[in-house]
């Protein structure tokens, strides 16, 4: 009920930002003035395919950033509060899970072997200080293990006794665990069979709707991305190349970009000419000026090469970055 | 033997035997239980199923990788499983393999024309204008032209995309007469996917090879394959045309297989999924009746627990394991698709 007096300003909001890294070979612009606002209860899919950005995108905007980190700038605004202001002291007291929080890549692997699952996932809360008790933890751990449907046997258990699907559902937890504003998932089903694939989208559609909670869900499968996604975001090259609707996104993608992805993700149903996009993409260390896309775009025009395009305000509330829609 | 039949699996059974503190029998890992079917020339078959179903290790027994427990593998009449591996080089010629991980598949040392020359001279090409013709035709067959500037890269400094055509080139080489692709485009981005599988298609469909594809994508498949085994807790429980095992998917797996896939469509959002519960048995003591018995939801009391359901023909290539078409003809277990066909 607090959040009503907020439904119209965005929850996140991302300006500019920036992230690249120094390498011996140059500087990897990873991410490349990306912006984007998120309202509360929505859910923004990152699609693109290894190497466009995504996962730096992911932590970067939870500041877990590697050591060559040579840029890292913009805004990122939780509500009001400009999280980058923050040093890094208070950024971890305040901001990384208590107000954003990730569920890794392969989180399969990253539980740590010798804790017991439950004591892992009620960590946050007693370093945090939510809680004076770790038998309060504990409780609150039970109660989210019923809502992901995880038996709470499980609780005393050790990570290797847990199947692949299990032990996503304890890194949801350990993510759910102290009320995050934001919940970023980078990947979260990508190790995972279909049926498990399928249950934990169920999990996660489930705590959308009855908690209401942001959902920040990075995957290269634009298939899975439906099932979750309010608003699509499509990443290229380090930059965001189209900022849409679900809605729109699916029916009608608009940069050349978005189209050809979707004419190549075959589709079991639906008769199709399958098509695939020639050449790969440019290197990040030194991209070529112009559109990113321009070297394998169909529908290139002279200047692609030459002006890089900007962020254009499309009909029905799509952004595009792209020249034909100037 | 049949005409037109190339690769012949007997009932094949691959166990793996498991020992406590290395001498304590503990039982068997059963990972193929009771396989059979016949592959002829050209013919294309994909097998889905999920981690841990047996799949791979049903390949690995027909590459005559593994011994199989019980059970034979029969290529050309001649039976190629259990041999010493030294008496059946001639059989790795005629078999294409396409592994899943490109990059773990092609040897980091090697240069891609050392990578794919290899095959060559281990099976008697002396003339090394020949090879080099070989090499410059399969390089260019899998569009990795200019075929100059592939040779003497190393496979680390190719894309996924490059290696994984490297890899099929390499199957290729030696004009095999079976293809066998295990999850070849998983490790791919899904704008190079399409390239690889289509190239993978072409391949078959020129040289005129059988091909078996094994993937957990079942929407790859409509666009590679004719026929589909489902398999799952080491058996294959369903099998069946492409087109009518999508139209009309008859075991409970397989529909709810089917339900879970995600096709990008924003309305995926505004609904649940159907999706059964629990994890595939255990086959170290898979359960007496059918396999998929705990999570099914049309499972029936009494029979299904107890008592493992046979092959049930829906129509001539639909077969399914499962006791809903009791009504339907039974499968004899001897008794082959083949001869009903033929």
């Amino acid at each position: 009920m607090l959040a009503n007096t907020e439904t119209n300003s965005a929850l996140l909001r991302v300006e500019e930002l920036v992230l690249h890294y120094r390498t011996r070979a140059g500087t990897v612009q990873a991410v490349d003035g990306v912006s984007f606002s998120l309202d509360k209860g929505q859910t923004l899919a990152i699609l693109g395919e290894s190497g466009c950005g995504k996962s730096s995108l992911g932590r970067g905007l939870l500041r877990l950033l590697p050591r060559n980190v040579k840029t890292y700038s913009g805004s990122i605004f939780i509500g009001d509060l400009d999280t980058m202001t923050l040093g890094d002291r208070r950024y971890r007291r305040d901001v990384r899970w208590r107000r954003l929080a990730l569920v890794p890549q392969a989180a399969l692997n990253t539980l740590n072997p010798v804790l017991k699952v439950g004591y892992q996932v009620a960590e946050p809360l007693l370093v945090h200080r939510q809680v004076k008790k770790k038998s309060e933890a504990l409780e609150k751990v039970r109660h989210l293990f019923n809502l992901l449907g995880l038996s709470t046997d499980f609780l005393n258990r050790y990570a290797f006794e847990l199947s692949g699907g299990m032990r996503q559902r304890v890194a949801i937890a350990m993510a759910l665990i102290s009320d995050p504003d934001v919940v970023v998932l980078d990947e979260p089903t990508s190790a995972l069979d279909l049926l498990t694939q399928a249950n934990i989208m169920n999990v996660l559609k489930r705590i959308k709707k009855d908690m209401g909670m942001t959902f920040v869900f990075i995957t290269h499968d634009v298939g899975t991305a439906s099932e979750l996604a309010d608003v699509v975001a499509v990443m290229y090259a380090g930059e965001m190349v189209e900022l849409a609707p679900a809605e729109n996104f699916y029916t009608d993608p608009l940069h050349p970009y978005s189209e050809r992805l979707m004419a190549s993700v075959p589709t079991l149903r639906e008769e199709k000419e399958l098509q695939f996009i020639p050449g790969q993409p440019p290197s990040l260390i030194n991209p070529p000026g112009g559109c990113r896309f321009a070297a394998r775009c169909h529908k290139r025009l002279s200047q692609c090469t030459e002006k890089e395009p900007p962020m254009t305000i499309v009909d029905k509330g799509s952004r595009v970055k792209c020249w034909l829609y100037q | 033997m049949r005409n037109g039949v190339l690769l012949s699996v007997r009932d094949l059974h691959t166990w793996f035997e498991m020992r406590r503190w290395g001498f304590f029998h503990v039982g068997y890992v059963r990972a193929v239980d009771g396989v059979s079917f016949d592959l002829r020339r050209g013919e294309c078959l994909a097998i889905v199923g999920e981690s841990g179903c047996g799949k791979s290790t049903l390949i690995r027994t027909i590459l005559a990788l593994e011994t199989p427990t019980k059970g034979e593998v029969v290529f050309e009449n001649r039976l190629v499983s259990g041999i010493e591996p030294k008496h059946i080089k001639w059989y790795r010629s005629q078999v294409g393999y396409v592994q899943q991980d490109p990059f773990a598949a092609l040897p980091p040392f090697m240069t891609i024309r050392q990578i794919l020359d290899e095959p060559l001279r281990i099976n008697g090409i002396p003339s090394k204008r020949e090879r080099e013709w070989r090499i410059k035709q399969a390089l260019t067959e899998m569009k990795l032209t200019p075929v100059e500037d592939f040779l003497h890269k190393f496979p680390h400094m190719l894309s996924g995309g490059q290696q994984q055509r490297v890899v099929l080139a390499r199957a290729r080489i030696l004009n095999p007469k079976l293809l066998i692709a295990d999850e070849p485009v998983s490790m791919l981005d899904a704008s190079v996917r399409v390239e690889v599988l289509q190239l993978l298609r072409r391949t078959q469909e020129e040289l005129n090879l059988a091909a078996i594809y094994v993937t957990h994508d079942l929407s790859t498949v409509r666009h590679f394959s004719e026929r589909i085994f489902v398999m799952y807790g080491a058996q294959v429980i369903e099998q069946a045309t492409t087109n009518e095992l999508l139209e009309n998917p008859s075991h409970p797996y397989t529909r709810s297989l089917l339900d879970a896939i995600a096709e990008p469509d924003a309305e995926n959002a505004r609904q649940m999924r159907v999706v059964p519960a629990g994890d595939p048995p255990s086959l170290l003591r898979p359960p007496p009746g059918c396999r998929f018995f705990e999570r099914c939801p049309n499972a029936m009391k009494g029979l299904c627990e107890n008592e493992a359901p046979p092959d049930f023909v829906l129509s001539r290539f639909h077969r399914v394991k499962c006791w809903l078409y009791q009504d339907e003809k039974v499968l004899p277990v001897e008794e082959t698709e083949e001869k009903e066909i033929s």
